[in-house]
């Protein structure tokens, strides 16, 4: 491991509550390069502690790029420079010595800010609560191997599935769009024999409350697959696009 | 005293659930929807359960402390759940699956709940691919399997190295389905600080609003907690930064017992430490050591980069030591294993870790096989370390990872406090003394979809739990006891800042409550912890209101619970006068080395009643093995 320092400038968006007005504050920090940029705060956060003055709010948990609790703008990057990474996987030998690195929450009007890099993710809750399931009871499944799946289908399904719900899509979309999201959600059903019967359905009910939330449309600039962590695919909207309109074409509504 | 009843049916092992199951009392389906029922934590059992309790039309509350349920650290799991399917046709069955379980955990399990773990394993697999979960599957269409450690068949069912993520969406998915239907509410970002009894019976819990900070009553006539492990006692393991014991602590000082405390899991297969800012330990998932070969140097200090090391001068140690399983022996063993070639200076340039290595497998099957089985792995390694896992072995060494001790439970999951029922890892039950790979997904998950909606039913209708206001003065007396344990951390006002106090506890407790425990060790230990307390009381430093988002004021409330748990893992290891499992007295082994039981004296659980901070009272569980005989557990 490394011994050289890192000598860098932190910028961090500070906001106190969800209503008051933010700000950029300065802190010099002096980092070992394999250090994560989470642990940054982490260290940042203990000094400011010792000297009594209010810590960084900002949210991880598993620290393994898989929860998608964690979530900043890094020099204008949702996640930092590095392609699909979350940012607790962001290590610090990723920097130069002497730069200055700004750090701000993922900003959507869907997204409030609760606090300095806390956001409110709540409406992605609400879009898979409207759809992203197959409805029915434990208890009443059959027998695992009794429906065969071909491999590619749900390796492909898989691939949609990966989503972490971090909401980097939305952050970078200029329209703070969230069809990625939705997308892949909407895909990983459609795509599998389970998924069948709700499929039209469910799109339809996923898209209302998405347009409700305050999601953007999709222009395709296709930002969010170049920045989404987990490298999630834009077919998975196409895909949606589809469903969507073979959905208004074929069932009541 | 505590009474402990495992309330264990009589009749066969093989037949005891399906009999009980019978037996048991159930609810009218109408009546269902009267009653409310609270349950902390949305991991794999709470969510399960809570959507499984939703079908059947019960009114469910669930809490998390995290932003959105899908988040509980479920999620990270990486390998595979374990199902007795026999899809493989490697001679495998119920039976099989449950004697490595028995075994693996040192026959410190309960039998009859290891049974049922078992039975119950398939129909797991069925619901979760019902849900949508995609399974790896092989080319003709059927699930695929891969082995793990402890088992010498293929039982593993897997999707790349993220079947925890692929689970707790799929519970996720199932218990959005019953917001939707009205069936479930959930409370985020609630952290549970206390549990209230009432007349002797759980009847709800006291919660603190994360983002206001108000403290909330909230009633339920069953209160479920599976609120998870406690590793990160530790301070660096490799649980979520924000996983904690504070939910099961709070309803131990309540009267529920803590049983086992001294079973911890150390994972073999962690990214070393570095750097004393390290915020947690990352897992690699132990699947790789299905593929990888685990070795170091034969030489003490050996300084020569891993390519330069000869073939003969490397020491296989595990395949040397236990050519039966080789490199898949349980993780206990391979834990313990690699701390021994680091004392004797064997480890990887003289530091803390032992090599993986995939050269063999990259000849026998080629780089891309084992990027296509392992590639996210391989991926995150790289992305920490700086370093290329294609070109130049993994560094691994063990880590914190898995608490198989918690409440005890009876054969219902319910603690000795009627009506509080407590699922998956914060549990006691199924693992013994070391939990067996890819059997945690499973635990958690035939707790909450296959066993609480029989048990929690036969609760409801036999003791016929009342409906009470949160007016109450229990109610009003947990509230207050809240209040004055936040306000007390608050005007401590001392010098030191919370994690530095964790990370001092986490340093005694991993090098004398770890992987080798001694008597005079364990003493040294309790008596740095009640040091560490004092001054945690009287000298940490916490910013910031009790009525606002309060991140520092959250750690420090669970690090207070950890410094009394600490204490108890200590206790509960000084008493158990043997090896077993994860707990391994030095004291206590073989001529070769191996962890020596004491059947005679130690099989029983041990259920630790609280009285005061730093005082407990033992209670035993006799263990009674009607079906499987104790053996010495051999790997070789």
């Amino acid at each position: 491991m490394s011994e050289q320092t890192l000598n860098l400038t932190l910028k961090i968006w500070r906001q106190e509550t969800p209503s008051a007005k933010g700000y950029f504050e300065e802190f010099k920090v002096a980092i070992s390069p394999d250090a994560s940029i989470l642990e940054v705060l982490d260290i940042l956060n203990n000094d400011l502690e010792k000297e009594g003055k209010r810590p960084v709010a900002f949210e991880s948990d598993c620290r393994e790029g898989i929860c998608g609790t964690c979530g900043i703008v890094i020099n204008g990057h949702p996640h930092g420079p590095i392609p699909k990474q979350a940012t607790c996987q962001l290590h610090m030998r990723n920097f130069q010595d002497g730069e200055t690195i700004y750090l701000e929450p993922f900003r959507a009007k869907a997204f409030p800010i609760i606090k300095d890099l806390i956001i409110d993710r709540s409406a992605f809750d609400k879009i898979q609560q409207a759809g992203a399931f197959i409805s029915f009871n434990a208890g009443s499944a059959p027998d695992a191997n009794e429906i065969p799946i071909p491999k590619e289908v749900a390796s492909l399904a898989l691939d949609a599935a990966e989503c972490i719900g971090c909401g980097a899509c939305v952050a970078t979309c200029k329209n703070s769009s969230a069809m990625l999201f939705v997308g892949a959600k909407v895909s990983q059903f459609a795509l599998l024999p389970q998924g069948q019967p709700e499929r039209y359905q469910r799109v339809q009910e996923m898209v209302a409350v998405m347009d409700e939330a305050g999601f953007g449309s999709c222009t395709n600039t296709y930002a969010c697959e170049a920045e989404c962590p987990k490298g999630i695919s834009v077919t998975n909207i196409a895909r949606m696009n589809r469903d969507y309109l073979v959905s208004k074409m074929t069932t009541k509504s | 005293m505590i009474k402990l009843e495992s309330k264990v049916p009589e009749g066969n092992l093989a037949e005891k659930w399906t009999n009980h199951k019978f037996s048991m009392k159930l609810v009218n389906p109408s009546n269902k929807r009267k009653f409310e029922i609270i349950i902390v934590g949305s991991g794999l059992a709470g969510a399960s359960a809570a959507a499984t309790l939703g079908e059947l039309g019960y009114k469910v509350k669930v809490f998390t402390y995290h932003d959105s349920s899908r988040r509980a650290h479920s999620i990270a799991a990486q390998g595979g759940i374990n199902a007795a399917k026999n899809y493989q046709n490697d001679g495998d069955s119920v039976h099989r699956l449950f004697y490595d379980t028995i075994k693996g955990g040192d026959f410190r399990g309960r039998e009859a709940n290891t049974w049922r773990l078992a039975e119950v394993s398939n129909n797991i697999i069925d619901q979760c691919v019902a849900q949508g979960v995609p399974f790896a599957r092989e080319y003709g269409g059927t699930l695929a399997n891969r082995s793990f450690g402890g088992a010498q068949v293929s039982r593993t069912f897997y999707a790349r190295g993220e079947t925890g993520q692929q689970l707790l969406l799929g519970a996720y998915s199932s218990l959005n389905r019953q917001v939707k239907l009205g069936n479930v509410t959930l409370f985020p970002r609630r952290e549970m600080l206390d549990l209230v009894v009432v007349d002797g019976q759980a009847k709800g819990i006291i919660t603190r609003n994360l983002l206001s900070g108000e403290m909330e009553r909230h009633m339920g006539q069953a209160v479920i907690l599976a609120s998870g492990g406690y590793s990160n006692v530790f301070f660096l393991s490799t649980n979520a930064m924000n996983s904690n014991s504070t939910a099961a602590w709070r309803a131990h000082k309540r009267g529920a017992a803590f049983a086992n405390p001294c079973y911890t899991q150390i994972h073999p297969t962690c990214l070393p430490a570095h750097g004393d800012y390290q915020s947690k330990l990352v897992l690699m998932s132990e699947s790789l050591r299905n593929d990888g070969r685990i070795w170091v140097s034969k030489k003490a200090g050996d300084m020569r980069a891993a390519k330069d090391i000869p073939e003969e001068e490397r020491d296989y140690y595990l395949e040397r030591k236990y050519p039966a399983f080789g490199n898949l022996v349980p993780r206990d063993v391979a834990s313990r294993n690699a701390k021994y070639v680091c004392d004797e200076g064997r480890g990887v340039k003289g530091t803390r870790a032992v090599y993986l290595d995939f050269a063999d497998a990259f000849k026998r099957v080629g780089k891309n096989a084992i990027q296509e089985k392992y590639g996210n792995l391989f991926d995150m390694y790289q992305n920490i370390t700086g370093k290329n896992p294609y070109e130049v072995p993994m560094r691994i060494y063990p880590a914190p990872h898995y608490t198989m001790g918690g409440l005890w439970v009876d054969y219902h999951l319910m603690s000795n406090i009627p009506g509080l029922f407590v699922l998956g890892e914060a549990n006691f039950s199924d693992h013994g003394a070391n939990r067996l790979g890819a059997s945690a997904l499973m635990q958690g998950l035939a707790d909450g979809y296959f066993i609480i909606p029989y048990t929690l039913g036969n609760y409801l209708t036999t003791e016929k739990p009342e409906k009470v206001d949160t007016d109450r003065s229990e109610f009003k007396e947990a509230e207050e006891n809240v209040k004055e344990s936040v306000n007390k951390i608050l005007a401590v006002n001392g010098n030191e800042p919370v994690d530095e106090i964790h990370k001092r506890l986490g340093h005694v407790l991993i090098d004398k409550v770890g992987m080798s425990r001694s008597a005079k060790g364990l003493n040294e230990a309790i008596e740095t912890i009640r040091g560490l307390r004092d001054e945690f009381w009287s000298n940490v430093k916490i910013t910031g209101k009790a009525d606002e988002l309060n991140q520092n004021l959250e750690r420090a409330g669970r690090v207070a619970d950890f410094l009394e748990l600490g204490e108890l893992m200590a206790v509960d290891a000084l008493n158990r006068n043997e090896s077993c499992g994860g707990h391994f007295r030095e004291e206590y082994q073989t001529e070769e080395g191996e962890a020596l039981r004491d059947d005679e004296n130690y099989s029983y659980v041990a259920a630790w009643e609280y009285k005061k901070a730093g005082e407990w009272e033992l209670n035993k569980e006799p263990l009674q093995f009607e079906y499987v005989k104790l053996s010495t557990r051999s790997y070789k």
